[in-house]
């Protein structure tokens, strides 16, 4: 079902969490609430739960306004980040927690719980109690207890916190599948960038107590709105190097280490303008030092991480870079070498407010030199 | 590890030996005057050794009181039934007001819900005398002396705040997540509180029930005022062993051993859930 947040408050005591908060997640939608701790995420899942008010704003479930409504009654799953199992309940009587609510059969309940229980493979521990049962197995037992009622909205609060990396990893593959299974609306909180762009179809993020950005992962990863949203996404975390682009015979470009690095055509509107120039590692490459755009590093320290390996460098400013290859490709680990950035993947920022600057179409900017 | 010599252990041994011998040993000796007449009791210097009798016993049970003045009717089972029936009445009507209270205390903040708890709580700073006068006259206009049902009422003001404190903290102990969770797997608030909050509080509910039994055995004052032969608890009924004709010490003992049998069984069959509840590890998912 459908979910409408319009301009939430939620103020606790003369704290102000969540300021203006306007999102709309559509019909089987999985939408990632993105953001650091703090920001107000789990906030914001326990209004549209009701187990908080907002204090303005309006959450609209399927159409209808949930003022008022009891969280008993707005058809809504939710796991905890810290799994809130009833501890003296067993696994089963933890899955079946909605289905009794709904007064069901027990041939009915039972069939249910098996049922989830097998997809989270927990069916063989449905007797033991919370206490019990291993992190990763009361993580599926509260997954489980969110989906046994099938709700119309799925609200998984940073489920894969708790547990260990291995099973975070395994559940990072396998529950977009199970979501997708489900059929319903997700809304799902984390703080880990891979699981965001792993399990949303669209991402939210969650920062200063209001939403900056929504869009899908490539969006979010590729067209960061703020410096602040680059350096949440990605790992390792984005270049930003303060330039001032300059005007130069091949049309624009940065200073870096005393070499003219080539920026997109696009950009020449910024022409001494205070900027934050973002470049992800992956998109900075060694290369000889003839090559165009090539500026020169001083290595400080490589550390090898089987699929790639990240160069933390330094400009003749001492600026540090990151410099991200495939693994097992050949790449200079101490001493001094070239490197040169994929012009295309540059972005620049605003130095005052670090609001992404967009690209000029290109020949927008042609007319302008022409007139 | 840290080593213990022997010295440290015998040292540690001796002031556990002397800790109970200071707890148990009247219990001990009231135990054994209970099984003895007057005149052994009272011989110089005491001894352990004597003919055991079961007339102090008999005496309490049958209700003849056999002195040198003459035989004393007393109705020490009656009071024994009072103490039961008064404790047990007040304690579960405590229960039925305290938990929900405790809960609303715990799990609300509404306005002046802090000054309301503590207005409660205070009823335990006041000397009972201070509020006994007053309480009588009321009682009496409203012909509420001398009756269980006024008893039971004045016993709130032992029982209840007691209850409310103690099971409050065990309710505020309770993530409220996981009552969340409860409600949005849609069930009410009223299903919450029995389902969820109940159960997880148990061990302090039972640990607060088992103190306030305690409590309102042991009272005394209220019931000597408020209370005429017939509705005297065994605290009170216990003053008929001081007789024109001396005090009698075997009965007495036998009249201590008698009522604090009730509470030492409760106590003994509530322990593990005492424990259980003190350390309160079955919240904590």
């Amino acid at each position: 079902m459908s979910l409408k947040l319009t301009d939430i408050v939620k103020r606790f005591k003369t704290d102000t969490v969540l300021d203006g908060v306007s999102l709309e997640v559509a019909d089987d939608e999985t939408l990632v609430l993105f953001g650091p701790s703090g920001a107000g995420k789990t906030v914001l899942l326990r209004l549209i739960a009701g187990v908080f008010d907002p204090d303005e704003g309006t959450i609209v479930i399927d159409g209808y306004d949930m003022a008022g409504v009891e969280p008993e009654d707005r058809g809504i799953g939710m796991a905890f980040q810290n799994f809130a199992l009833f501890p003296h309940m067993d696994a089963h009587a933890n899955i079946a927690a909605p289905l009794t609510a709904r007064r069901d059969t027990t041939t009915a309940i039972k069939t249910r719980v098996e049922e989830v229980a097998k997809l989270l493979k927990i069916d063989h521990v449905l007797d033991h109690k919370p206490k019990e049962l291993s992190n990763g197995q009361k993580q599926r037992t509260a997954l489980g207890r969110a989906l046994a009622g099938e709700p119309s909205i799925l609200l998984l609060d940073d489920p894969l916190r708790n547990v260990d990396a291995k099973l975070r990893f395994e559940m990072r593959l396998e529950l977009p599948r199970l979501l997708r299974e489900q059929r319903t609306t997700v809304i799902y909180v984390t703080q880990d960038y891979k699981e965001a762009m792993a399990l949303g179809d669209r991402i939210a993020v969650l920062d200063h107590h209001g939403i900056s950005q929504v869009g899908t992962p490539e969006e979010i990863y590729l067209t960061p709105r703020t410096t602040n949203i680059a350096r949440l996404f990605g790992d390792p975390a984005i270049n930003l190097l303060d330039v001032t682009p300059e005007r130069g015979e091949s049309g624009v470009h940065a200073l870096l280490s005393g070499a003219q690095v080539p920026l997109d055509p696009g950009y020449s509107g910024l022409i001494g303008r205070d900027c934050i120039l973002g470049v992800r590692p992956e998109a900075i490459s060694f290369v000889d030092a003839d090559a165009p755009g090539a500026f020169e590093v001083e290595i400080e320290a490589e550390t090898p991480l089987n699929e790639k390996t990240v160069t933390l460098a330094a400009t003749r400013r001492h600026r540090e870079i990151l410099i991200s290859r495939p693994g097992g490709t050949p790449g200079p680990d101490h001493g001094t070498a070239h490197v040169a950035i994929d012009t295309g993947a540059v972005l620049l920022f605003d130095r005052a407010t670090g609001a992404r600057l967009e690209r000029q179409p290109a020949q927008q900017v042609s007319q302008g030199e022409s007139a | 590890m840290r080593h213990t010599s022997t010295f440290e252990r015998v040292l540690r041994g001796t002031a556990i030996t002397l800790v109970i011998l200071f707890f148990m040993f009247p219990i001990f000796w009231i135990f054994l005057m209970s099984f003895q007449t007057n005149e052994t009791i009272l011989r110089v210097p005491p001894s352990v050794v004597f003919q055991p009798t079961f007339s102090n016993y008999a005496a309490l049970i049958t209700g003849k009181l056999e002195t040198a003045a003459g035989s004393l009717e007393i109705n020490f089972m009656r009071n024994l039934w009072n103490s039961l029936f008064l404790s047990t009445a007040s304690v579960a009507v405590g229960l039925l007001l305290g938990i929900p209270a405790a809960y609303a205390f715990g799990r609300l903040k509404f306005r002046g819900s802090e000054d309301i708890a503590f207005t409660l709580l205070s009823f335990r700073f006041a000397p009972p005398l201070l509020v006994l006068l007053p309480l009588t006259i009321y009682f009496q206009k409203l012909g509420l002396a001398d009756t269980y049902f006024g008893l039971i009422w004045v016993y709130q003001l032992i029982v209840l705040p007691l209850i409310l404190w103690i099971v409050r903290g065990y309710f505020e102990d309770i993530p409220a997540d996981i009552e969340y969770a409860y409600r949005i797997a849609g069930h009410s608030w009223f299903a919450t509180f029995r389902k969820v909050a109940l159960p997880l509080a148990g061990p302090g509910i039972a640990a607060a029930g088992l103190l306030a039994f305690i409590f309102a055995w042991n009272n005394f004052i209220f019931a000597l005022v408020l209370a005429s032969a017939d509705k005297q608890p065994v605290t009170v009924g216990a003053l008929a062993f001081v007789t024109a004709s001396g005090i009698q010490y075997g009965q007495v003992a036998a009249g201590i051993v008698l009522s604090i049998l009730p509470t030492f069984a409760l106590a003994l069959y509530a322990q593990r859930y005492l424990v259980e509840g003190l350390s309160l590890g079955a919240v904590k998912g």
